[in-house]
């Protein structure tokens, strides 16, 4: 195969990060090459070179034979190079095809457009209408217009950055079938993800980044997920270790919670049912904004119900607020680090108070006791691996994963009955993530029930022991996970999209 | 090219330099502002900063400070505990207002009779006056949402419309020959806000503003109370996953800097000023704005910054009799302080950095 891209020593420097140092490969016309790493380890930065966003300070790019430098994305886009954001520049107040025109250097008529639009859309599988409102179509319908608009730029490579972490399993499916056909005919792909088991079931090779720097290249068909995992981390991991043990009583239980978002275009919820027992973990996925952030909100008491919509240990708790329901026992992570679970510009200690004040017995007669605080936080960051100079520095100051490390810490050492957490690893790289979910199946081993929100299905099924799927503010009915297959999964996810998905699964 | 990066932790250094940095720059641009006026920069300054404590009439000037810096710290410190919060009382002047009639009405209802507990209930009615006043935009916001800077700042013009209605009307001398204004507390012993050291200026409301600067301080750094009025400013969404509820807080935080501005109003009536009249009120309300944010909003950096703005006020008449000032000039180099402060005051968080590499890298990003 002829060779298409080739990168060669490129380097890149923030002030007090080299994102990129001296990255060299290369990928040939047709393939599909895969850019492993964890958060941090520079994949962004490269793509964003490749697509002229940002310019390397040094080293040299080859396309197609010619030196290649561009300045910004429109002389990428016009030399051959496309890409999809992991996040959607899309109005959704416009139609399809004004979307589509409006990324286009010079646009077609309207008339021709949509004609275009369907043929493309046609020809790759990915079925869209030209004509609706962008408002009201899925994510992965919205995706599918970033695909199509790229497509019909004849592109040469296509880029794409975390393409299927809002995708149902089958529109994944759908999705890999139409790269597949791309490749097929010529098109290169580079495909950005963390997701090792996509990557060995779509790509040819694959280069492995770590800390800014190319630490190998694979076949991924030749690699267990597991082996280029310990590549991408550069340490032996070990799966969490389950303790099956005995269910106990209910501890947490749900009737029929309706309740309206708080949040603008939030989604509210309808209806949600469901238990936890002690010891039980209840993994609750779905695509984001169907409500996860409501019942996050609804079950740590920032929103409150009428009394008997919410029991905690089978006494009702709907009406009391986030002390009151932390004083029942029930602790919660939100999903928000920067702002909503923490305060970024207080100190570590100030953030171990905000949660565990009234479970460690930290105020006494409305006075803080500060020095039990620090103590608390030292405990944390001791015994959770928290990377910090020390417990006063700012909780902006510490990197996403090591926050979450100290914030999950937080909740779990106050002995509680309860646990709910939204998203407990988004954005931790792999082995704080293994820790972090090695923690939460410890408490469930000693008797606390436990509910996992998560978007990451291999994480839910990893952890869990009940799987339920939030679908436009409404809970399917919890099932054991034991015995679940991924076909189950999906049609449980497609819910009000599940005729669609199924049809064209199908 | 120049461009701003956040500091991933605030700096200690410009937390702290950014007031006496806002304080020399003020002395600069002023200096400059006043020679352009014609007058001899350097002699200014002097006469601001330096007579009043170190001159000629230092005597009686220096008593002078703490009479003006008294209801400033008292009132800024209620305000900081606010701005703190995020709840932005700019009507502090109006409270005032209220705190002193409400206080001298009561006091002026029992006239002319002697008996101890009369001082103590009028501060106690004072307090209430600013209390209730601050709470109409308090229950507006919790209510119906309304802006509460808008509303405690029109209620400043109705509060002063009240006060002329009470000099005038309803709090007029009887014995005043038809003149403007109400009885003088100086001949009512009973109700008399009275110096405690007199060479110093302290009467009950300099010792109320230092008791409130200690308690205040204690609230903020060892009270869960303080804890949530800080955590409800940064990050309001945290605060609520704490459990502080925001109407609660906007109650409490209006509450008390209502409440201390009209106490600030009672000493005042029933002490240096004397008595209810049309021009009572003389700003101490705004520029306790001024003095809350160049004390870092902590309360014991607004008993240093209550002081240097009553220094600013005592000296800026001095130059006013003495240079022939005018006194726009002063309000000016008031208005400088304020300015400078928060224009440094981005050091803190943010530092500069060189290079328009990186500021293009910053840009596309």
């Amino acid at each position: 195969m002829t060779e298409l891209l080739r990168v060669d020593g490129v380097t890149k420097a923030y002030p007090g990060v080299v994102a990129n140092s001296d990255v060299s490969f290369s990928i040939s016309e047709g393939e599909v090459h895969a850019l492993l790493g964890e958060n941090g380890a520079g994949k962004s930065t490269l793509v964003k070179m490749i697509y002229g966003l940002v310019r390397p300070d040094s080293g040299s790019m080859t396309f197609r034979g010619q030196p290649y430098h561009p300045a910004k994305p429109a002389e990428a886009r016009r030399l051959g190079v496309a890409m999809v954001f992991q996040h959607f520049s899309l109005f959704e107040a416009l139609d399809v095809a004004e979307n589509v025109a409006l990324g286009m250097e010079s646009p077609p008529p309207m008339r021709e457009l949509a004609g275009r639009i369907r043929a493309v859309s046609e020809e790759y599988g990915l079925p869209l209408d030209p004509t609706r409102m962008v408002g009201d179509l899925s994510a992965g319908e919205r995706q599918r217009v970033e695909i199509i608009r790229c497509l019909l730029q004849d592109p040469k490579l296509l880029i794409m950055d975390e393409p299927t972490s809002v995708l149902t399993p089958q529109e994944v499916e759908i999705l890999f079938r139409t790269l597949r056909q791309l490749s097929a005919e010529g098109t290169a792909i580079l495909y950005i993800s963390h997701k090792l088991e996509e990557i060995r079931a779509l790509c040819d090779e694959a280069t492995i980044l770590r800390r800014g720097k190319v630490v190998a290249t694979c076949t991924p068909r030749d690699r267990t997920a597991r082996e280029m995992a310990e590549l991408m981390v550069g340490a032996a991991l070990t799966p969490p270790q389950r303790h099956p043990g005995e269910k106990g009583e209910v501890a947490l239980g749900l009737s029929d919670l309706s309740v309206d978002s708080p949040i603008p275009f939030g989604t509210s919820l309808k209806g949600v049912s469901f238990t936890v027992a002690k010891g039980e973990v209840l993994g609750i996925a779905g695509v984001a904004g169907n409500g996860q952030d409501e019942l996050l909100l609804a079950l740590s008491g920032e929103l409150r119900v009428a009394p008997d919509k919410l029991r905690i240990a089978s006494a009702p708790a709907g009406d009391l607020g986030p002390a009151e329901r932390r004083k029942a026992g029930l602790v919660a992570a939100p999903e928000d680090r920067y702002g909503h679970a923490a305060a970024p510009d207080m100190s570590l200690v100030e953030n171990a108070f905000l949660t565990a004040g009234v479970r460690r017995g930290l105020v006494k007669r409305g006075f803080i006791d500060w020095a039990a605080t620090r103590a608390f936080a030292e405990e944390v960051i001791a015994e959770y691996d928290v990377r910090t100079p020390g417990p006063d520095v700012a909780a902006r100051a510490l990197s996403g994963g090591n926050l979450q490390k100290f914030l999950i810490g937080r909740e779990l050492n106050q002995s509680p009955s309860v646990i709910v957490i939204n998203q407990p690893t988004w954005g931790v790289d792999a082995a704080a993530a293994a820790a972090i979910r090695q923690a939460i199946l410890d408490r469930a081993a000693g008797g606390a029930a436990v509910v996992v929100i998560s978007q990451d299905l291999d994480e839910l099924l990893e952890v869990s022991d009940s799987f339920a799927v939030l679908n436009e503010g409404r809970l399917t009915k919890p099932r054991p996970v034991l015995g679940l297959t991924m076909d189950e999964i999906g049609l449980m996810m497609g819910g009000a999209h599940g005729m669609e998905v199924a049809h064209h699964a199908g | 090219m120049l461009r701003l990066e956040k500091r991933p932790n605030p700096s200690r250094f410009w937390l702290y330099a950014t007031p006496a940095v806002a304080v020399a720059l003020t002395m600069f641009v002023g200096g400059l502002l006043f020679a352009l006026m014609g007058k001899n920069p350097f002699e200014v300054i002097r006469t601001i900063f330096w007579d009043p404590v170190f001159g000629e009439f230092a005597f009686y000037l220096r008593g002078q400070l703490l009479v003006k810096a008294g209801p400033l710290i008292l009132i800024a410190i209620g305000l900081a505990l606010g701005f703190r919060a995020g709840i932005w009382n700019i009507g502090a002047e109006g409270q005032y207002i209220m705190g002193a009639i409400c206080g001298a009405a009561v006091g002026l209802a029992v006239f002319p009779t002697e008996n101890r507990l009369i001082f103590p209930v009028m501060i106690v009615a004072g307090a209430f006056g600013g209390w209730a006043w601050a709470m109409i935009p308090a229950i507006l916001k919790t209510r119906f949402n309304t802006n509460e800077i808008l509303v405690s700042l029109m209620l400043v013009y109705v509060a002063e419309t009240i006060l002329a209605k009470a000099a005038t009307g309803f709090l007029k001398n009887p014995e005043g020959m038809g003149f403007p204004g109400s009885r003088n507390f100086s001949s009512f012993p009973a109700a008399r806000n009275s110096y405690i050291v007199e060479s110093l200026g302290l009467h009950w409301g300099g010792v109320a503003a230092l008791a409130t600067a200690v308690l205040a301080y204690i609230l903020l750094t060892r009270h869960i109370a303080g804890f949530q009025i800080k955590l409800a400013g940064q990050a309001p969404r945290a605060a609520r996953f704490h459990g502080v509820s925001p109407a609660r807080l906007v109650v409490m935080c209006m509450g008390i800097s209502g409440a201390l501005a009209g106490l600030a109003g009672l000493f005042e009536v029933a002490g240096p000023a004397g008595q209810i009249s049309i021009d009572f009120n003389t700003g101490y309300g705004f520029t306790a704005i001024i003095v809350a944010f160049l004390g870092r909003l902590n309360p014991l950096g607004i008993v240093l910054a209550g002081i240097l703005m009553a220094l600013t006020y005592v000296g800026g008449e001095m130059a006013a009799t003495n240079l022939g000032l005018p006194s726009a000039a002063i309000q000016v180099f008031q208005g400088m302080l304020l300015f400078f402060l928060l224009a440094v005051d981005v050091l803190t968080n943010y530092r500069f950095r060189l290079g328009a590499g990186a500021a293009r890298a910053a840009g596309v990003k």
